[in-house]
């Protein structure tokens, strides 16, 4: 059985389990569940960004938390359905992006990285100061479970299948996207800005639209967040969320699609399963990021493409020198 | 020159803070004319290049394409015009394959590169057309090969297919035979000699008996001005360019 191969029937049987395990789960692995999914559209859509184009964005939850807040405002405020909050979400992940794309595209390698990081900063402090539209740090609470007609998803099973429906339409379409030629430009980008010019690319329009791409599948995983979560603060838009997607990324495999979902997967779990024993959450999820960079540069995915023997024979840093990008 | 010249330079000025690259060139190059420029390191031949690709902007003077003042013109948009070139150091797409950095090439130039939803697959014009190209330089059995995986010779023939792809009407070549071979450079020159003899090229050589070869024009290059310029047998006899070519040519 060649690798492709393997490689597909594992999906494929992970796929039939995530499709018919959940009715015998009980809650607590359900939500997780749940939880792991919403941060794998999330995950994915830094993968556009950083796997695919090359560009490290460290304020990538901003679109996440602006959606995430729409949700919560439209609906503990003005009780709106759940059609009005999908796309007045996206458009204001979208629309955000949209405006701090004209400001960070601009920048090359560790300033965009810098840049990002700024800007995810800027809306973290909208957040947390504009209380009379975010409730500041006591964040805006009793966001309902959507109702779609007469159907409610309130029950945990219910919304579980939602939002494995909402992942399978945003891994169908960005897979799309990454198979299209729009997406093997992108691919051109990362390796090569300057033979991509001088080709023909206008690649700054090719950056400023995947950035808000990237942002509007952001800002989908925060519309499901909000509905999930039932509350909203700022910590959906700290760095840390940023950091920690960041790292769902490397761990899964850059430039995989599928590896950042099951590397969100794993960080859920983890993190879930860490915190029953210790606080020091940030300590395990630094080392682990030090152990993907020594040891699986190109994440798991990557690992089980080539095989764990090539990975062990090198440290990781020629392939990351090979590979450019601002690490 | 009667008709619309392919190239033209006026007073091309680059200063890099206290350094001045490109002193005052003037060049001018008619459609169809192979050209060679030639000078010691650090004559500002590359730099030229890249005034005149648009990776650098020029601290003064214009450059026309064909007739049109493309000066401020970004280096996408130079290619639109039929403009392409080749890098002195490979710069290829070296984790994809022969065959993908084709296709990338081949649809840097068409509308279908913004398409979002339709896979590549789906478009067999430009297969057809990246084989093709890849065909005439000799790299045809080499498609599926990752090209970080070729020899030196192979990515250099792969640079020249690169800049092929857009239909070129004005080509600029860094160095083609760069770290080649005795044989390698020859078939490099043969490769190059076959070239649609309607495209104009720009070459720059260190390798005089490459550069003799292929051109009749040659412009002379040192410390970022232009001290000769003309037919090769006027330039090789001009003893300003000997001075500064000591032994070769």
């Amino acid at each position: 059985m060649t690798g492709g191969r393997r490689r597909t029937l594992g999906l494929l049987a992970v796929g039939a389990l995530l499709l018919a395990l959940p009715p015998f789960l009980s809650a607590y692995p359900l939500t997780l569940l749940t939880q792991g999914l919403i941060y794998a559209i999330f995950a994915m859509s830094l993968d556009l960004l950083l796997g695919y184009t090359g560009l490290a964005s460290l304020g990538h939850a901003a679109y996440f938390g602006v959606a995430a807040y729409v949700v919560a405002i439209m609906t503990t405020m003005h009780h709106a359905g759940f059609w009005t909050c999908l796309v007045l979400a996206l458009i204001a992940a979208s629309l955000v992006s949209a405006i701090f794309g004209l400001v960070a595209i601009r920048a090359v390698g560790v300033y965009f990285l810098m840049i990002t990081l700024a800007l995810g900063m800027v809306v973290w402090g909208l957040a947390f100061r504009w209380v009379s539209l975010t409730q500041g740090d006591n964040g805006i609470s009793g966001v309902p479970r959507p109702r779609l007609g007469p159907w409610s998803f309130a029950h945990q099973t219910a919304f579980y299948y939602l939002t494995l429906a909402t992942f399978l339409v945003a891994l169908g379409l960005l897979l799309l996207v990454v198979r299209s030629p729009y997406g093997m430009s992108l691919r051109g980008i990362r390796e090569s800005e300057g033979r991509m010019r001088s080709l023909g690319y206008n690649v700054w329009l090719h950056k400023y639209l995947v950035f808000i791409l990237a942002a509007t599948f952001a800002g989908l995983a925060g519309f499901l967040w909000a509905y999930y979560n039932g509350f909203v603060s700022p910590v959906e838009v700290q760095l840390i969320t940023s950091v920690e997607t960041l790292l769902m990324v490397a761990l899964g495999g850059p430039g995989t699609l599928v590896g950042p979902a099951v590397g969100a997967g794993v960080i859920v779990f983890l993190k879930n399963f860490v915190s029953l024993y210790t606080k020091r959450w940030l300590l395990i999820l630094g080392g682990v990021y030090i152990g993907v960079i020594l040891f699986a540069p190109q994440g798991l995915m990557g690992a089980l493409r080539t095989g764990h023997h090539q990975n062990r024979k090198t440290l990781g840093w020629p392939k990351r020198a090979e590979r450019g990008g601002p690490w | 020159m009667t008709q619309v010249p392919a190239l033209s330079l006026t007073d091309l000025s680059k200063a890099f803070g206290g350094l001045r690259a490109v002193k005052g060139v003037a060049l001018c190059v008619a459609p169809g004319e192979r050209r060679a420029l030639i000078g010691p390191n650090g004559a500002g031949k590359t730099t030229l290049f890249n005034l005149i690709s648009g990776e650098l902007a020029p601290s003064a003077g214009r450059i026309s394409l064909f007739g049109q003042d493309v000066t401020s013109l970004p280096s996408h948009r130079r290619a639109a015009l039929g403009l392409a070139r080749t890098f002195q150091i490979t710069n290829l797409f070296s984790s994809l394959t022969v065959l993908e950095n084709l296709l990338m090439a081949v649809q840097a130039l068409e509308r279908t590169k913004l398409m979002l939803l339709r896979p590549v697959s789906s478009y067999p014009h430009l297969f057809a057309r990246a084989r093709a190209i890849l065909e005439s330089v000799g790299l045809s059995d080499k498609e599926g090969d990752v090209v970080k995986n070729l020899s030196h010779g192979e990515q250099r023939q792969m640079e020249i297919a690169m800049a092929l792809a857009g239909r070129p009407r004005l080509l600029l070549l860094d160095e083609p035979t760069a770290g080649l071979s005795l044989a390698e450079s020859r078939l490099m020159t043969e490769l190059l000699k076959e070239l649609d003899s309607e495209i104009t090229l720009l070459i720059i050589e260190h390798d005089m008996d490459v550069a003799f070869a292929l051109t009749d024009r040659v412009t002379a290059l040192h410390n970022g001005s232009v001290i000769a310029d003309g037919h090769r047998d006027e330039v090789k006899a001009n003893p300003l360019v000997r001075e500064i070519y000591l032994g070769s040519a």
